[in-house]
Order: C-alpha cells, then sequence, then structure tokens
C-alpha cells in the first residue's frame, strides 16, 4: 500500500457555506505530511472527515484502504484533536491508562507514551494543574499508545516551548521512519520545513501539495512562507478572487498602526 | 460493546470522581443531612416524617445523579474527549453503561449512608426491609443518569443543562404522589403522572413501607421503572453521532491561553490562528502587499 490516505473531490458543507470545496489528495504511507494554512480554512474540517467524525457532501477518504470512519480503523489511528482531549480531572499517567485501556493494552505502553512525550516527571499530576503545552502533550501521549498506523495530530506543538518543539519533530521522524504515517496541522510556517510533504489549504481549497522543495522551486524562494503567500498570489491574480479584497481591509490598517 | 472496555471507563469515572473529594463528601452527606432536615420540620409526628423521609430516600438519588451525570456528559461533549473517545474501539453502549455503572455503584454508596442514617440516627420506621428501599434507590439514580445522558445532548453549555431539571424532573417530583395523592388529581393529570417513571419509584417504595414482603406491586413498579431506565439509555445512544457536522471549536481566549507568556510564538497584536512568523509581516494581509 503506497497511499495510507486518499482522499477524493471531497466536499463538506455547513449551512450553505462550503466548509471543503472539492478536495483531492493522496498521502503516503509511511511520511510526515503537514496540513497548512490559516484559521478557518478548513484544515480541522478536513482532519476530521479523514478520522471520520465528519458529516461529508459528498467525495470519498480512503484511510489505509478503508472507508474513513470504519469500525477496524479506530485500533489503526490516533487522534489529538486541537482542544487538548484528555480528563483535566485525572493524573497524566490515569489519562493514559484509559485511552491503552481502550485499545486493550496495559500500564507499561501507558508509562512509555508518557516518557516519549517527556512528561515522565508530571505523570502523577493532575492534567488540569499542568501548564498549556504540557496538557497538550498528555493529550499527545494519549494518541501514541499501541503503536497506531495512522497519526492524526491538530496543531500539536502550540504552546511548546522551542526545544520540546524540536523533540516532538524529532520523535515524529522516528514514527514515520518505523512505518507511521503523521498528518500534522499548523499554521506556523517554519514547521512547514519539516515536513516530508505539505498540503496548503485555503478557504476551503487545497492550493499546494507537493514537497517542500517542489514548493520552494516552484515559487522561486527559499521561504516557505513567502512561497505560500506567491502561491495565494498567483491564484489570486489567475482565477481573479473577487471576494478576497473585501474583508481583511481593516485587519491590514490595523498591521500598520 | 465489550465488557472490558465497559468497565474501564467506569472505573475512569469514579477516578475522576475521587479526585474530586468536595463532590464526593456532598453525594455521601447532604442527602443525610436534609432527611435530618425533615425529621427536625415534623418533629413530634413520626408517622409523617416516615412517609416523606421514605419517598424522599428514592428521590435525592434520583435529582442527584441526573445532575452530576449530565454536567459529565456535556463535559465530554464540550472538551472534546467525546469526540476523541470516538475514534477509539470504545462503542457508544460502552461510555453509557460505563456511566451507568459508575454513578450506579456511587449511588449505592450514597443510598447506604442516607438510609443508614434514616433508621438508625432518624428512627425512620417502615414495615418492609430496609435493603428494599436502597435496592429502589439505586434503580432510581441509574435512572436519573440515563436520563442525564439523553439530556445533555441538548445543551451547549452548563446553564442550559442546569435548566433540564425544572424541566425534566420537577414535574415528576410535583405529580408523583407526594403533594397531591394521585388518585385526586383530575384525570388528565393522573394520566400524565401515569406516564413518569418516578410515579413507580415512589409507589415501590410506599410498598415497602406498608407492607412487611416484597410485593408483586413493588417488583412490577421497578421493572417499570428499569424499563424506562433502558428506554432513556436507547435514546441516550440514539444522541451520540459518530459523525457530526462540526466539532468542538477552540475559542480564542481558550487559544491563546494555551500559548505560554514569552513564548517566541505569541504575537500580542497578532489574530490567533493567522498565518505569520515571529516579526514578519505580522498582520499585513498578503493581498494588499502587491
Amino acid at each position: 500500500m503506497d497511499n495510507a490516505i486518499e482522499v477524493r473531490t471531497l466536499v463538506v458543507e455547513r449551512g450553505k457555506r462550503t466548509v471543503l470545496d472539492g478536495i483531492s489528495c493522496d498521502i503516503p504511507a509511511g511520511s510526515v505530511t503537514g496540513l497548512l494554512g490559516p484559521s478557518g480554512s478548513g484544515k480541522t474540517t478536513l482532519i476530521r472527515a479523514i478520522v471520520g467524525v465528519q458529516i461529508v457532501r459528498s467525495g470519498t477518504v480512503t484511510v489505509l484502504g478503508r472507508p474513513a470512519g470504519s469500525a477496524a480503523l479506530r485500533r489503526e489511528l490516533g487522534y489529538v484533536t486541537q482542544a487538548p482531549s484528555v480528563y483535566a480531572d485525572l493524573s497524566v499517567r490515569e489519562n493514559a491508562r484509559y485511552f491503552a485501556a481502550l485499545r486493550g493494552l496495559g500500564s507499561a505502553e501507558a508509562d512509555r507514551a508518557i516518557t516519549d512525550v517527556g512528561l515522565a516527571g508530571a505523570r502523577n499530576q493532575l492534567v488540569g494543574n499542568l501548564s498549556g503545552g504540557q496538557r497538550s502533550r498528555a493529550s499527545l501521549a494519549c494518541a501514541l499508545i499501541g503503536d497506531p498506523k495512522l497519526l492524526v495530530l491538530d496543531e500539536p506543538t502550540v504552546g511548546q516551548d522551542p526545544v520540546l518543539r524540536a523533540d516532538l519533530w524529532t520523535r515524529f521522524h522516528e514514527l514515520a521512519a518505523a512505518g507511521t504515517t503523521l498528518l500534522v496541522s499548523s499554521h506556523v510556517m517554519d514547521e512547514a520545513g519539516r515536513c516530508d510533504r505539505l498540503l496548503l489549504v485555503r478557504e476551503g481549497r487545497l492550493i499546494g501539495d507537493d514537497t517542500p522543495d517542489a514548493i520552494r522551486a516552484r515559487s522561486g524562494t527559499d521561504d516557505l512562507e513567502e512561497a505560500f503567500l506567491r502561491l495565494i498570489r498567483q491564484l489570486d491574480e489567475v482565477g481573479g478572487v473577487s471576494e478576497a479584497t473585501a474583508g481583511p481591509r481593516a485587519h491590514a490598517t490595523g498591521g500598520t498602526a | 460493546m465489550s465488557l472490558h472496555i465497559t468497565l474501564a471507563t467506569a472505573g475512569r469515572i469514579l477516578r475522576q470522581l475521587r479526585h474530586d473529594r468536595r463532590t464526593v463528601a456532598l453525594l455521601l452527606v447532604v442527602p443525610a443531612l436534609l432527611l435530618a432536615l425533615l425529621y427536625f420540620m415534623y418533629d413530634g409526628s413520626g408517622a409523617t416524617f416516615d412517609r416523606i423521609a421514605l419517598i424522599m430516600l428514592g428521590i435525592f438519588p434520583f435529582v442527584i445523579m441526573f445532575l452530576v451525570t449530565s454536567i459529565a456528559m456535556l463535559r465530554e461533549r464540550t472538551s472534546g474527549t467525546l469526540e476523541r473517545l470516538l475514534t477509539t474501539p470504545l462503542g457508544k453502549l460502552d461510555l453509557l453503561f460505563g456511566y451507568g455503572l459508575a454513578f450506579g455503584l456511587a449511588a449505592a454508596l450514597q443510598g447506604a449512608v442516607a438510609t443508614g442514617a434514616a433508621y438508625w440516627l432518624l428512627g425512620l420506621q417502615t414495615t418492609g426491609n430496609a435493603g428494599l428501599v436502597v435496592l429502589i434507590a439505586v434503580v432510581n439514580a441509574v435512572l436519573g443518569v440515563a436520563l442525564g445522558l439523553f439530556c445533555s445532548a441538548f445543551a451547549r453549555t452548563e446553564f442550559q443543562a442546569v435548566q433540564f431539571l425544572p424541566v425534566v424532573v420537577v414535574p415528576q417530583i410535583l405529580l408523583c404522589g407526594l403533594f397531591v395523592p394521585r388518585e385526586q388529581m383530575v384525570g388528565w393529570l393522573e394520566g400524565i403522572s401515569n406516564a413518569l417513571p418516578l410515579t413507580y419509584a415512589v409507589e415501590a417504595l410506599a410498598q415497602v413501607g406498608i407492607s412487611a414482603d416484597a410485593t408483586a406491586t413493588m417488583w412490577r413498579d421497578l421493572v417499570i421503572v428499569a424499563g424506562a431506565t433502558v428506554i432513556a439509555l436507547v435514546l441516550a445512544a440514539a444522541t451520540l453521532r459518530r459523525r457530526t457536522p462540526l466539532g468542538v471549536r477552540i475559542g480564542q481566549a481558550q487559544r491563546a491561553a494555551s500559548r505560554q507568556p514569552g513564548h517566541p510564538y505569541v504575537h500580542p497584536g497578532g489574530r490567533p490562528g493567522e498565518l505569520r512568523r515571529e516579526g514578519v509581516r505580522q498582520g499585513v494581509d498578503p493581498r494588499h502587499r502587491r
């Protein structure tokens, strides 16, 4: 199996608004793929469709050869939501043990995952008493338990100090080298360079799907953020996206003040 | 559904409860204190105290477990843990039965304390056995849990969840025969009363009050309450959807709080979630930089 995830013309609507507008992409197995785009671009919705909790209008999402959300996939998937979805009134260890138990695993696997995210020293603390960064690592630990084949992480590095972020990215690449597929969303562009592949999402459409090097080459700059901006500008000029100029004017004024 | 996962879930819920010592203390002590209040209110008229205290032993666990469960389940929904749980091998019924089991056990402990206090300290006298009172209290508590699980689906905030108490619980207390004997109600009111499960729990308790052995009416009433519990659990399962139109939205304030102060990626002036990097082009929309 070459692709861990295959998305075909995925459309998600919420009321009258189209949140994802015909997205198609492949995510190769054993890779770290970055899902990048501004807030509100549809990253979380795409992630929810992949883990099988999103109601979709049309299109297909195939995960590890099965339709997204299949019962058989629930053992193969580790999912970290954007808000740290762990129990604040349990200790780190109690959380990890519960998520281990759901996969039929014991405390050894739970403790290993806690050590992996660097929380061994805080394992008996209540999650509610941890800092924001520690809390999201506790949430990550619960997803790592049982070596899932696919890890879907929605902004896992928010609030982490730079050293820990580097450690986490090293860990992600170790997992990928061992065969795990990782899909990591971020809105911080300097994390993009750490990914094997990038998916750039804007306003519900995929505007880039390539390796970081290829995206740099295509846009003629080494700076990935600048590359993203050039891609957007090219699209706006070609497609003449007229409504795009209306909204954020006030914001631009605020930025110069 | 898996027994292992159901038990793990019940264990997790009890562990959450155990960390909240104040809630545990309130759960165990408050019903007994309220019974003591009744005792002093009806000072000297033992028969009235016996009748009302007996019924209260069934109503307290119902009300308290309804409230505790609806808040607990609402938290699962709003914190994102429910969405996450539904991507794991956990089945919907594992979660619902886990709640029923955990709070049923808590109710058994609560019922034992309250019933013990009523009989030994406050001199409650019933013709029937105190063990039956605890049994009915526990079944009632699980009914409260099941209704709480169901109602939490219709609340988006704690404020809304609490409002279901007057909607779902209070009418059952008013119409259960405690204030006005059911035979004296107007026909349509008695009809509504017949349709409410708490009515049968109260009747079952009254049977324990007047007869030495467990009566057929008491068992029939208990089966009705248990049946209502199952129906509420099935309805609650129907409200638990794996696929939903919208996930848990992390608020901007929450998001900002998750970034530690002084962190290099904190931008006091920038919009959370904006595509950006420290110090570079912050706050300037790319479309205005042509």
